[in-house]
């Protein structure tokens, strides 16, 4: 109950905050921060419970852009419909993508999904249809509850954000999730538990996907412009990745908490230093604590909770 | 007493190496059956095959009357068979006690109070209680056999499949786990014994199986076994 409260709490706090005067930066900075939450979400749904490092974030999450831009072109489809129809296909690929991958383990998966990047892109580059290699410009809609469209967007990205992070919370808390981590511990151990591995892996694989497309779904429309190069960039999956590694995998309050610090920092040193210094942060606390703290803050929280009983 | 498990002329290759050529035997339910045989002779092999981890290249094996070479190890240990690994593989990000809900749940279907109080039973008996709450990191070898024994209990099974697990234990602890087999035989479940310490194949077992070079080369009981001169002739060689 407290959990749902908090939610409630949290999206009714960020829409009061849009209809409030606040500077528009803020909602700028807070778009990237609740979009990594959910990518942070997403990638650890099927990295971190189930142990499969995909690398192909930004493979998804383009095709979920992409989805979206065509969405807009071809039938001028409302936001909500553009998000839902990128986490249906996204969803797909990943399905298609498990039944093609998931049998392969460690390297070999992660090599698998790194190759999906370069296809999609590709066939982005080479269609004319979604702006080819130079992109398009598109028109924000004219906003309807808030005072602009950037507004609108972040209040919607909130209610993404708590819907992915539910939805990973709830496969943390079932059944789903205690075998998922079964299959992360020991894959043949699980299997002779009854655990259905290959079932649950692509679950976590369809969902995982889904919610990464869905994240890059409202991309163009809030930079009002996309291209290939920057919607496929590798940048993505190291974010998704260092994110719930130093929030902490086994827990889905990691990724939020993980999320929530690198992308904050990465906003805070992007508008005082440069946009190259923030990669470069993502870059260190990675190093630092795969070395220190390889469970990450969860890990480092649990740690003391028990030293100090 | 009717056969719980048959296995037919069960061939398993790796590229050009036959790991198992032939194997045929059946397993009487409440058997105490021992496999022995030398270092890659094909033991483990045959009990991968048994529980699905590996599937049969040729051949056919029943359980309970049907057919289940083809079923994935899951659905194999939904349908009563079970097994422990020679290296223990427990859920190291889980607790002991959480280690027996994911066959609870996935198995039998029981989860949430009810599933906490069979796994501590279970738990206790193998004299794990103590170590319920504990991290798999914090236990001795010992335990870890325990647990992978507790870990395959909780799927309810009708035939055990025990592999070595008694490799590296010392005598007390052999006769340990040795008491925990016989207990749980004495439920009425059937055990094949994988196991390289002969004095424990031998206490335990009602009929012994000896593999070689993928084949059987001896079947009786461990009296008969012991004695004879082809399973002399793999042990000691020529």
């Amino acid at each position: 109950m407290r959990y749902w409260t908090a939610c409630l709490v949290i999206v009714l706090g960020m829409s009061a905050l849009a209809f409030s005067g606040i500077n528009n930066y803020f909602f700028f900075a807070g778009f990237v921060v609740l979009q990594a939450v959910v990518l942070a979400t997403a990638w650890n749904i099927l990295g971190g419970y189930a142990g499969y490092v995909n690398f192909g974030v930004p493979a998804f999450f383009g095709a979920g852009a992409y989805m979206a831009l065509f969405l807009h072109l071809s039938l001028d489809a409302p936001l909500i419909v553009q998000i839902l129809g990128a986490a249906l296909l996204t969803g797909m690929i990943g399905l298609l993508v498990g039944l093609l991958t998931v049998r392969l383990r460690g390297i070999f998966f992660s090599i698998a999904t790194v190759a999906l990047i370069f296809i999609f892109e590709t066939l982005v580059v080479n269609s004319r249809y979604l702006g080819g290699a130079t992109g398009l410009q598109l028109t924000q809609p004219s906003p309807i509850i808030f005072e602009n469209y950037q507004r609108g967007l972040v209040v919607l990205m909130t209610i993404m954000a708590v819907v992915a992070v539910s939805l990973a919370r709830y496969i943390q808390e079932s059944h789903i999730g205690r075998g998922l981590r079964a299959v992360r511990d020991s894959e043949e151990a699980a299997e002779c538990s009854g655990v259905p591995t290959l079932k649950l892996k692509l679950l976590a694989c369809t969902v995982s996907c889904a919610l990464l497309g869905a994240a890059g779904a409202p991309m163009p429309m809030y930079l009002s412009y996309i291209e290939p190069a920057s919607t496929f960039n590798l940048l993505y999956a190291i974010s998704a990745l260092a994110m719930p590694i130093i929030g902490g995998m086994s827990h889905w309050i990691g990724p939020v908490i993980g999320a929530l610090i690198i992308a904050s920092l990465q906003q805070l040193v992007t508008v005082t230093i440069s946009s190259e210094l923030s990669v470069l942060v993502v870059g260190v606390l990675l190093v630092v604590f795969v070395v220190a703290a390889p469970d990450g803050i969860v890990g480092l929280v649990k740690r003391w909770k028990t030293s100090s009983k | 007493m009717e056969d719980v498990l048959q296995i037919k002329t069960v061939s398993k290759h790796f590229g050009g190496f036959t790991a198992l050529s032939g194997v045929t035997l059946s397993v009487m339910r409440g058997e105490r059956l021992g496999l022995i045989g030398p270092n890659g002779s094909g033991k483990t092999t045959l009990i991968n095959c048994i529980s699905g981890s590996l599937l049969n290249d040729e051949g056919d094996i029943h359980f309970k009357g049907e057919q289940i070479s083809k079923l994935p190890a899951y659905q194999r240990t939904r349908r009563g068979i079970s097994r422990s690994f020679q290296i223990p593989r427990p859920f190291r990000s889980m607790t002991v006690l959480e280690n027996l809900l994911v066959p609870l749940s996935y198995v039998r279907g029981i989860t949430g109070r009810q599933a906490d109080e069979i796994a501590e039973d279970i738990l206790k008996g193998m004299g794990l209680a103590y170590k319920m709450n504990a991290e798999c990191s914090q236990l001795s070898q010992v335990e870890l056999r325990k647990l992978e024994l507790a870990r395959a209990m909780a799927a309810k099974p009708e035939l055990l499949i025990s592999d070595e697990a008694m490799a590296g234990l010392a005598g007390a602890e052999i006769d340990e786990v040795l008491a925990i087999l016989f207990s749980l035989n004495e439920q009425g479940i059937t055990i094949i014994m994988i196991e390289h310490i002969m004095q424990a194949v031998m206490a335990f077992s009602q009929r012994v199986v000896c593999l070689d070079a993928g084949q059987i080369i001896c079947e009786g009981t461990p009296k008969e076994v012991v004695a004879n001169e082809y399973v002399q002739r793999a042990y000691l060689g020529d």
